[in-house]
């Protein structure tokens, strides 16, 4: 298979991944890399992070079959991964506990995050809370307008929220200032990424705090239908961390793997996300990967309802797993996400988040081309509560 | 090496380097802006190129770079100017300053050609740690340019030993953590970080990051060999902005006064 070797000791994912980043912060991710490594083969911290996924974040979430959804959409039958169910909503809790033990361990009392829809940024403040440290979360102009409630959330955590003005005011431009500002303050500052991005051993580190979704997903499956792995597996990507984590322990397996980027107006137009459909090989945030950039180089600004998926870049290990056709990317657009969120509404009751919800639509797509004995997983990333707001803007347009 | 890093190595001066946008306000300005520096004294240029993310600069660069990207200058352009410069009678070493996915999209190796070809003597690529650039370094040697080195404070001792001993052109020694930008202090310590890049270096150790003032340019003679100063500079560019794109004689007077207000009497 396709993985076994990556990423290698330079943290290349083929040619994908490595560390772009100034020189001032090389010494930090070297001591990052070694701490990580020192922890993950550590038997208590293991059971510590276990410990609070269980009786912090709430883990196991459960994996809920869909019953009228699919029953409607006549095809193969729909399961449910609920990370809506996590504390705090989303999966980004996940990562953000593991980051932050490990921070603690490393004896940081400060952390800086960057977020879009600002999931990632409550889960950062979340941590930082509850383990005592200071938070800054750097947070786009545009993104604070469509995420007020999770703005909010922010501050009652404690958390510092900083606007970003510059760029398209979304998660690429926080993420520039969030690095900019630990170049900074790298001595005494842990820089919480929250997507499968950033330089090594960022996406080596998220992919592992991630892939307990995976593995609780591949158990409860095979006790439902005893023994047997899923028929097909879909997540949405923008930077790719709660897909590389339901992926993990898939990849090695005989198992169709699907990633879903946000299609914004439609691939054809300019208004998209969709970085492995349209874009190319380039440095963005300290890795090689793929990425929206003009043919000088520059880097464009990508477009979707949903702010967790409007980034220009995506985590090298999905662009790597894209080039090896490991696993199959396709795009949906915010119409066909807005009408799978309704659907897995009045179907199910469930309000997932937009960026969930192309999931959705594509599962919704694939079933139709699948028998009804067959089964596919959909990590159901975040719940939609943060997402009422643009819903509501989008209802009032009449669209 | 080249006859213009021969000149620029052998100086006994307190060797100044200053950072321009190409294309801040406009293509010609930056020639203009270029000559100025050079008759000013300035022992070598470094020429920014014009990008939407640069993570390692502050906010005036930035804005610097909004401006050359209004004008639509890119890395090809910038080394075109290069050559313009050299038919203006340029004589210092010229470094361009990209961002590595400017490079990456033109190709290293066109680039190179392109660079050599056009009187570039360096390239500095602030994201492309040393870790990243073994290519990058070879390819520089066979087209005769330097690729600058840059070191930090946080650059651990191997670490610096080894890239003061390799670095061709001069070694770029950043005072202070942080993006580019205009400070206020400096930390503790900076002098023994500078002595201890010079003990191994084989080419003029130079402190940049943060210098605006003449008072803080003279704090680091005698530490190391000389100083670039970028964002105070771009930041007076700025100033004149709408006087070099339309009464640009007296801009460039005024710019060569702030200049020479800025620099140690014995480096004009």
């Amino acid at each position: 298979m396709t993985t076994a070797t990556v990423p290698d000791h330079r943290g290349r994912y083929g040619v994908f991944g490595g560390k772009y980043v100034p020189e001032t912060i090389m010494f930090a991710l070297e001591e990052l890399e070694t701490a990580f490594d020192e922890a993950i083969q550590d038997k208590e911290f293991n059971e510590l992070f276990q410990k609070e996924l269980a009786i912090y974040s709430g883990r196991p979430t459960p994996l809920t079959k869909a019953d009228r959804l699919s029953e409607s959409n006549g095809g193969a039958s729909i399961y449910l991964k609920r990370e809506d169910l996590n504390h705090t909503g989303a999966h980004k809790i996940n990562n953000a506990i593991g980051q932050a033990l490990l921070a603690v361990r490393m004896g940081k009392k400060k952390i800086i995050a960057e977020t879009g829809a600002g999931q990632h940024g409550v889960a950062a403040a979340t941590v930082a809370a509850k383990y005592g440290l200071s938070c800054k979360v750097y947070m786009g102009k545009e993104d604070i307008r469509r995420q007020a409630l999770n703005v909010f959330r922010m501050k009652l955590l404690g958390a510092e929220v900083i606007e970003v003005t510059s760029g398209s005011q979304t998660l690429k431009d926080a993420t520039n200032e969030a690095i900019r500002e630990w170049v900074a303050a790298v001595e005494d500052t842990f820089y919480l990424i929250g997507s499968a991005v950033g330089p090594y051993p960022y996406p080596k580190m998220v992919k592992q705090f991630q892939q307990v979704i995976g593995h609780e997903t591949e158990s409860q499956f095979n006790e439902i239908h005893k023994g047997k792995l899923p028929d097909a597996v879909v997540a949405c990507v923008g930077g790719g961390s709660n897909a590389i984590g339901m992926f993990a322990p898939f990849i090695e397996k005989d198992v169709p793997l699907y990633g879903i980027e946000a299609a914004g107006m439609g691939v054809e137009t300019a208004q998209h996300a969709a970085t492995l459909s349209k874009g190319s090989n380039g440095v963005i945030h300290g890795s090689l990967t793929k990425l929206l950039q003009t043919s000088e180089g520059q880097i464009t600004e990508p477009y979707s309802i949903s702010a967790g998926l409007d980034y220009p870049g995506i985590g090298p290990e999905h662009a790597y797993l894209h080039e090896t056709k490991r696993v199959t990317y396709e795009a949906v657009t915010d119409q066909e996400a807005l009408q799978a969120l309704k659907l897995l509404c009045e179907n199910e009751g469930i309000l997932c988040a937009l960026e969930s919800a192309h999931a959705v639509a594509y599962s919704l797509k694939l079933a139709k081309k699948m028998q009804k004995d067959q089964h596919i997983v959909v990590c159901l990333s975040g719940r939609g509560d943060k997402d009422v707001h643009t819903l509501m803007e989008f209802e009032e347009g009449g669209k | 090496m080249n006859k213009r890093w021969e000149v620029f190595q052998q100086s006994s001066d307190y060797r100044f380097t200053p950072y321009i946008m190409a294309g801040d306000p406009c293509e010609e300005a930056t020639i203009e802006l270029s000559l100025a520096l050079e008759k000013c004294g300035a022992h070598a240029l470094e020429l920014g190129v014009p990008y939407s993310d640069p993570l390692a600069d502050g906010p005036v660069i930035q804005r610097a770079g909004m401006r050359g990207l209004a004008q639509n200058m890119n890395l090809e352009k910038t080394v075109n100017l290069v050559s313009k410069l050299r038919e203006r009678g340029l004589k210092i070493p010229v470094i361009i300053f990209t961002y590595y996915n400017l490079l990456l999209q033109l190709g290293e190796n066109r680039f190179l050609k392109l660079a050599e070809s056009s009187g570039v003597d360096g390239v500095l690529v602030p994201d492309l740690p040393y870790e990243e650039s073994g290519y990058l370094q070879e390819m520089c040697k066979e087209h005769n340019l330097a690729l600058i080195s840059l070191v930090s404070p946080t650059t651990r001792e191997e670490k610096l030993e080894r890239l003061s001993r390799e670095a061709e052109g001069f070694l770029y020694c950043i005072s202070s953590l942080g993006v580019t930008g205009i400070r206020s202090e400096f930390r503790a310590g900076l002098d023994d970080f500078l002595k201890a890049a010079k003990r191994n270096s084989r080419v003029p150790v130079l402190v940049g990051f943060g210098l605006s003032t003449r008072e803080q340019i003279l704090q680091f003679d005698g530490s190391s060999d000389g100083f670039i100063v970028g964002s105070a500079i771009v930041k007076k560019i700025e100033e004149l902005e709408s006087d070099l794109l339309t009464n640009r004689e007296e801009a460039i007077k005024t710019f060569k006064s702030y200049i020479e207000s800025l620099l140690p009497v014995y480096s004009r």
